[in-house]
């Protein structure tokens, strides 16, 4: 949990981001704040999983400059979990890979196993708490891996696609986890294409086109009149392959 | 995993177990190892002292450069004039004489140079250098290396320089020798012991033996402590010591396979 | 002296030995090497690969000079004990399990980093989780260290001496009574050896499958 002070808003100035000769973050600049929960939109190939990662640290930017509100690196890194767009759960049972993680982040170890099985009830998981997390569908693994992140009550959560590799039924539970986080105060940042999850879920969106900015707006707003003609032929489902 | 932690403790103690036990090292020939001789006659020694013998079975010159190194508390070995060289260097205490046996001249029943029956090796050589035929030599500083360089030069061959591709240098044991020659139809000299014993004769039989100039002595001598302090010098001492004491030389004549004996005992007293 | 018990007994104890030293060392690091990054790692991982292929006689030989009366370690008076050929054993298997296991960490490296790394889990913390986690599959990289150990002939007939009683080993007995012609006996020997190896493999996927239902 955030000591005194949120390591909130991150700020994004000029960022780009090269690889393979080109730029796949071409001169990003944004704000997250806390507050609403964040939508980053775009097509495949946009940029999303570049600009997640960037903004959680495992990337760093080719020029340019991301900054958190808190100076402290293990502050900030302590107030961030990420959920990928595949889960990479250890082979070990449920609850297993949720104490790794709380042991990862120094939780006393008489306070592990609590926080551990109150994280799968949260999800809906406590039933499978002994269960290889390998041997788990597909979408109880998301879940697991939702569980794991929400152990470490994170100030700031980034998903990537969470539901991409999903059944509506999975997407489902996956989503109504994740308007639990939010109801709980976790600032929320995701990234998908899916246009109705994105108005599920979404406060604001950051939409993505071809490693740009495009437009930043709220989502009804976003979705009801978009600004730019990009962003409408999106939301029109007219958008060209990037 | 348990059962490997077993095994690799109990292989680390029986390091220790290896180091208390009274034990020395006798660099020996393939002839003397692989004819039978030392299975038959080291339980006698060991029964006696509780000294065991340990041998490294190389070859006449490896187990001399063995000593040379200090790698082995005795040697036995087969070739006189590398041993009293061994003595002069410094590098033995004293050579002592212990049995002896002969060399046997094998070939192919076909008999390609017509020596079969014969006394006379040096006669022998020289057909076999006419007729171009196979020879297996073993091309290994051995004692019978040392023995067929000394034949050769005895029939007049100088055979560095006249050997052939009729002339098959193994570089190997007295063995390999045998199942080199075995499998070429070649012919080979070998010591009576291991000829003996070897079980893989394809073809082959003795053409040539009985040739004084066949004789095959063994000495045994202590590695100099004085040169290398390490040496195990009373338990070294104690094995010369029986190898060539009454007890000792009986043992070597009894050793027989079918009935035949393969080493004559010959020490000095 | 020597009963075949005592031969089969002692093949596995020098070999099991020699693998079980050379993993504690050539697990660490193979791990050390996926994970890390440092200058001339290249260069280290293909001289790694290289060093699987080490001749067997050529490691004896080294270690024979090391280990001889005349050469530095001689004072620990180890040539032609079974100890010596454990010494030989580890190094000719030390960059086998290595290599591969480097390989191993390494491919599943792509498949876990980005999530340890989420999670705050670095260099050795990361690479101890990764490589406990993938632990069935690198038994699969120490039997093939114990394959080449428990196959190999020249570096323990080199530094081991053949020693009736002491140092014979399936192996070097199968050279010796091939070079006494007896050759039977070789071939026999030769067959549980080759059962041997037969059932530990079979042992070794026994568990990985097992390891794979269990754990996913």
């Amino acid at each position: 949990m955030a000591a005194s002070g949120s390591i909130l808003p991150l700020s994004l100035r000029g960022v780009r981001f090269a690889a393979g000769g080109r730029n796949i973050i071409d001169g990003m600049s944004a704000t997250i704040g806390a507050g609403p929960a964040t939508i980053i939109l775009g097509a495949n190939g946009a940029g999303k999983s570049v600009l997640m990662r960037l903004m959680h640290g495992l990337l760093q930017p080719t020029s340019g400059e991301i900054a958190w509100r808190a100076q402290d690196a293990e502050r900030v890194r302590r107030g961030q979990a990420m959920v990928f767009q595949r889960p990479v759960l250890l082979r070990r049972s449920a609850l297993a890979n949720i104490l790794y993680a709380l042991e990862l982040a120094r939780v006393p170890a008489a306070e592990c196993a609590r926080q551990a099985m109150d994280a799968l009830r949260e999800v809906g998981l406590a039933d499978v708490a002994h269960r290889p997390a390998r041997v788990l569908s597909g979408g109880e693994q998301q879940r697991l891996a939702l569980a794991r992140a929400w152990a470490l009550h994170p100030e700031v959560l980034f998903l990537d696609e969470p539901t991409a590799n999903l059944d509506p039924g999975a997407t489902r539970e996956i989503e109504s986890v994740i308007k639990a986080f939010d109801a709980s105060g976790t600032k929320i940042v995701m990234s998908t294409h899916n246009l109705g999850q994105a108005r599920r879920l979404g406060d604001e969106v950051l939409f993505i086109h071809q490693g740009r900015l495009v437009e930043s707006a709220p989502v009804d707003a976003f979705f009801g009149e978009p600004a730019s003609a990009e962003a409408a032929a999106f939301v029109k489902g007219e958008l060209p392959w990037v | 995993m348990g059962l490997v932690v077993k095994f690799v403790l109990a292989s680390l103690l029986c390091t220790p177990v290896y180091a208390q036990q009274r034990f020395i090292t006798v660099a020996s020939t393939t002839s003397t190892e692989q004819s039978g001789l030392f299975k038959y006659l080291l339980p006698l020694f060991e029964n006696k002292t509780g000294i065991q013998v340990r041998v490294v079975a190389l070859g006449t010159g490896q187990s001399l450069d063995m000593g040379r190194r200090g790698d082995a508390d005795v040697v036995f070995v087969h070739a006189k004039p590398l041993e009293e060289k061994f003595v002069a260097d410094g590098f033995g205490v004293q050579r002592f004489e212990v049995m002896y046996n002969d060399f046997v001249l094998v070939g192919p029943k076909s008999d390609p140079a017509k020596v079969g029956g014969s006394k006379d090796i040096v006669t022998a050589l020289q057909k076999i250098r006419g007729a171009q035929a196979p020879f297996a030599s073993r091309g290994d500083k051995s004692g019978t290396h040392f023995a067929e360089l000394e034949l050769w030069q005895a029939a007049g061959i100088d055979i560095a320089k006249d050997k052939g591709p009729w002339y098959r240098d193994t570089g190997s044991g007295m063995g390999p020798t045998l199942n080199t020659a075995s499998g070429m139809n070649a012919y080979a000299l070998a010591d009576r012991g291991t000829w003996l014993s070897f079980k893989n004769r394809g073809a082959l039989v003795i053409s040539v033996e009985g040739d004084r100039r066949l004789f095959n002595q063994y000495g045994v001598i202590l590695v100099n402590p004085a040169k290398h302090p390490h040496v195990k010098r009373e338990m070294g001492q104690a094995f010369v010591d029986w190898v060539i004491s009454l007890e000792g030389q009986n043992a070597i004549a009894s050793y027989k396979i079918g009935g035949e004996q393969l080493f004559f005992p010959n020490a000095a007293n | 002296m020597d009963t075949l018990g005592q031969i089969v007994a002692l093949s596995l104890a020098v070999s099991l030995s020699a693998v079980l030293l050379a993993a504690l060392i050539g697990l660490p690091l193979g791990a050390a090497i996926a994970v890390g990054r440092f200058p001339g790692r290249r260069a280290l991982i293909v001289l790694l690969n290289a060093l699987m292929g080490l001749p067997p006689v050529v490691v004896g030989l080294l270690v024979y000079l090391l280990l001889s009366r005349a050469g530095p370690l001689g004072e620990m008076g180890l040539l032609f004990t079974p100890p010596a050929m454990v010494i030989a054993q580890t190094l000719l298997v030390l960059p086998i399990i290595a290599a591969l296991c480097r390989q191993s960490v390494e491919d599943a490296w792509v498949e876990y980093e980005e999530q340890l790394r989420s999670l705050g889990a670095h260099g050795l913390r990361a690479a101890v989780t990764l490589v406990w986690d993938i632990r069935f599959s690198l038994v699969t990289v120490v039997l093939a260290g114990l394959g080449r150990a428990l196959a190999e002939v020249g570096a323990v007939i080199i530094v081991g001496g053949n020693i009736d009683g002491v140092t014979r080993v399936m192996t070097t007995t199968i050279a010796l009574e091939t070079s006494k012609g007896d050759l039977p006996l070789a071939l026999s020997l030769g067959f549980i050896l080759i059962s041997l190896v037969i059932l530990l493999n079979a042992a070794a996927h026994l568990i990985k499958e097992a390891a794979q239902r269990r754990y996913g």
